[in-house]
């Protein structure tokens, strides 16, 4: 190899903010390479996957109205991951708060009052708290992995969302389509302009992100987590509650996703439908890691994968492109992340360029 | 329950076990060596996807085979390049390898959804498929089903009786004491992976050329997870592996057997079993603590680099 990777035997500060930036950018490169070999014009066609969608009103508001589920979904995980806690499950958790949140809203279908809409977000939070729950308790009881159950939860949430609108939430008046009623007035989250579709869950966003970012660089339980995160034993050690911490990141993680999918029910969408989450709930993985796991990073990287859900959108109407391309890219983003992210602690030399690393290439291979 | 209920069960109860086998065969092998890559999800699709368009384009069902398995290779080459290349995280990596698999799988089949395949066609064994029950199980399959029979049976003896095993297993439980011995360790690993990938993307194959021939969005379902938990349930061991795979191939078949004994549960709720089985299975497994940890290989999952 020509290009060689030498330990900077120190973290870069500075590639820490960088390697997100850089990963945007290779991906945008790759993105214009692969529509070019495609045969579509490659900056036209990154112009209509990334500025035509916000390029008025409606599409700010849209990118708010995309980004807002993403961003509660992130900050959750951005919770548990500082904590070294897995959890896969954002997506089901999302999916139950959304279940959990229709059940109440049909059944306060007739109220007039603010309180019915009360409700149903705070059952929905509850649900997914409850989902993810769920993770803690096989993990701090039974010491099942929670990569996995937490995956397998989503897939379960999934089934239980689809019975649930085919079965006992099905409108009764919806000539049998897999939908639940329209919610009453009183249960809807009210729109912040006329004619746009951005509405009061903007405030749970901007109050969780506050909520997460005083939790994680300014409170104890926040420095308990992140020790049990960068070292578990060291955390044991200093008497943290490891079990205790698990349920609290978790519950707060599930909590926030329950909120982002009742918000979705009683916000732009007013009823339970199968397809409440084009997969927000992954989405959020990556902006957890690209926001590198603190809240004002993760903002950005959400009103950027809110922008390529958009895209994706635009590209399939506009140039012909399958919509997938925004997972397509989500996975590319995430990737080239974790690839630049080499940058932080290593940096590259070509060989026989610039100052000799001493001796070191004849070093014997080491024993140990 | 009839005889002839019990001999679809089990027939069918193959098939769908067959995925599940394959893709964990592969992890296996890639854990043993001290890699844990959790994207097999990921790589099932983009093998599914790619044996399905080069059998749909060219009609020659084995060349899709042969795709599958490079399409999971190639996905699991950049698994190998950012985790154990770079040092990744290799939870982090393997989670970007899925992501990015299922966007790479939707994007590249998006023409292709729905379009009809004359896949593999069940072969009887003269005779042998003739035994009531299990000779249809086992000698009425189609080719693929036996193919994996034959890579279990190959990736048993590697890891129990051959030499090759043993290094496997050396890098995986002591890497550096592996290498102190001279043993390649970052190539080992990352032949493991490949191989891993090349399974993977077999299963896929298997997917979308054999049990259900075509092409549909996110089609593997989950079954690459289901088969990251099958290797923790099989404790790391490769006869385990086979006897996971099929139950959990009778888990998700278990609406014909409702169907069967005249049982009607809602058609989403069963959907969930498998997936629930998996959990209460992983629940079972995991209670003893110290059982897991003397199972999984001990270097599973950690970063290594020469001389640290």
């Amino acid at each position: 190899m020509l290009l060689s990777l030498e330990p900077r035997g120190y973290e870069s500060r500075p590639m820490l903010w960088l390697s997100p930036v850089l990963a945007a950018l290779l991906t945008l490169i790759s993105g214009a390479l692969l529509f070019a070999s495609l045969g579509h014009p490659p900056l036209e066609t990154l112009r209509v996957l990334l500025i035509d969608p916000v390029s008025d009103l409606y599409g700010v508001s849209e990118l708010l109205v995309k980004a807002l589920p993403i961003l509660l979904c992130a900050l959750g995980l951005a919770v548990v991951y500082n904590a070294r806690i897995w959890n896969i499950g954002a997506e089901g958790q999302l999916l139950i708060g959304a279940l959990a949140g229709s059940a109440v809203a049909v059944h306060v279908i007739g109220w007039e009052s603010r309180w019915a809409l009360v409700l149903s977000l705070v059952v929905g939070t509850l649900g997914g708290a409850a989902w993810a729950g769920l993770c803690a308790w096989l993990r701090t009881q039974f010491n099942a992995n929670e990569i996995l159950t937490s995956i397998m939860l989503n897939y379960t949430a999934l089934n239980l969302l689809l019975f649930a609108v085919h079965g006992p939430l099905k409108d009764p008046e919806g000539f049998n389509f897999p939908e639940s009623a329209m919610f009453g007035d009183a249960t809807r989250l009210p729109q912040l302009f006329e004619d746009l579709r951005v509405h009061g869950g903007l405030y749970f966003a901007l109050l969780a992100l506050v909520a997460v970012w005083v939790l994680l660089q300014r409170s104890f339980l926040g420095f308990q987590i992140k020790v049990l995160g960068l070292d578990k034993r060291a955390a044991g050690f200093v008497g943290f509650r490891e079990k205790r911490l698990f349920w609290i990141a978790l519950l707060i993680s599930g909590g926030l996703a329950g909120l982002a999918g009742v918000a979705e029910v009683v916000g732009p969408i007013g009823q339970l439908v199968p397809q409440v989450s084009p997969g927000y709930g992954y989405a959020a993985i990556t902006v957890a890691f690209l926001g590198r796991l603190n809240p004002i990073g993760i903002l950005f990287a959400s009103l950027l994968m809110a922008l390529l859900y958009l895209g994706g959108e635009n590209a399939q109407m506009a140039a012909n492109l399958p919509q997938s391309i925004t997972q397509l890219f989500q996975g590319m983003v995430l990737f080239f992340l974790l690839a630049c992210d080499v940058l932080i602690l290593y940096r590259p030399r070509m060989k026989g360029w610039g100052r000799k690393p001493q001796a070191t290439a004849l070093e014997p291979e080491p024993a140990a | 329950m009839d005889i002839d209920l019990l001999t679809n069960i089990f027939y069918a109860m193959i098939r769908t076990g067959t995925p599940l086998l394959l893709v964990a065969l592969g992890e296996l092998v890639c854990e043993k060596s001290g890699v844990l890559n959790l994207g097999q999800e990921g790589m099932m699709l983009f093998g599914a996807v790619a044996g399905f368009i080069a059998a749909f384009a060219t009609g020659n069902l084995w060349l899709g085979v042969v795709l599958a398995c490079l399409g999971g290779m190639l996905l699991s080459q950049l698994f190998a390049l950012v985790a154990l290349g770079f040092n990744a995280n290799q939870v982090a990596t393997g989670l970007a390898l899925t992501i990015f698999g299922v966007g790479l799988s939707s994007f590249t089949g998006a023409g292709w959804v729905g379009k009809p395949l004359a896949g593999f066609e069940p072969i009887a064994i003269p005779l042998l498929s003739e035994i009531p029950v299990i000779g249809r199980m086992l000698f009425a399959q189609d080719l693929l089903v036996y193919l994996s029979f034959a890579l279990f049976g190959l990736v048993a003896w590697v890891l129990l009786k051959s030499r090759v095993g043993l290094i496997i297993q050396a890098v995986g439980e002591n890497p550096d004491a592996a290498s102190a011995m001279g043993l390649p360790v970052l190539r080992v690993r990352v032949l493991a992976v490949l191989f891993g990938g090349a399974m993977a993307g077999l299963a896929g194959g298997y997917m979308s050329l054999a049990y259900t021939p075509m092409w549909a969005e996110n089609m593997t379902a989950g079954r690459g997870w289901i088969a990251l938990a099958l290797v923790v349930f099989a404790s790391w061991r490769v006869g385990r592996v086979l006897l996971g795979a099929y139950l959990f191939g009778l888990a998700s078949i278990l609406h014909l057997v409702a169907q069967g004994i005249g049982l009607s549960i809602p058609g989403n709720l069963l959907a969930m079993l498998p997936y629930v089985a998996t959990i209460v299975v992983l629940v079972l497994l995991s209670r003893d603590a110290i059982r897991t940890r003397l199972y999984a290989p001990v270097s599973l999952g950690q970063p290594w680099k020469a001389g640290h």
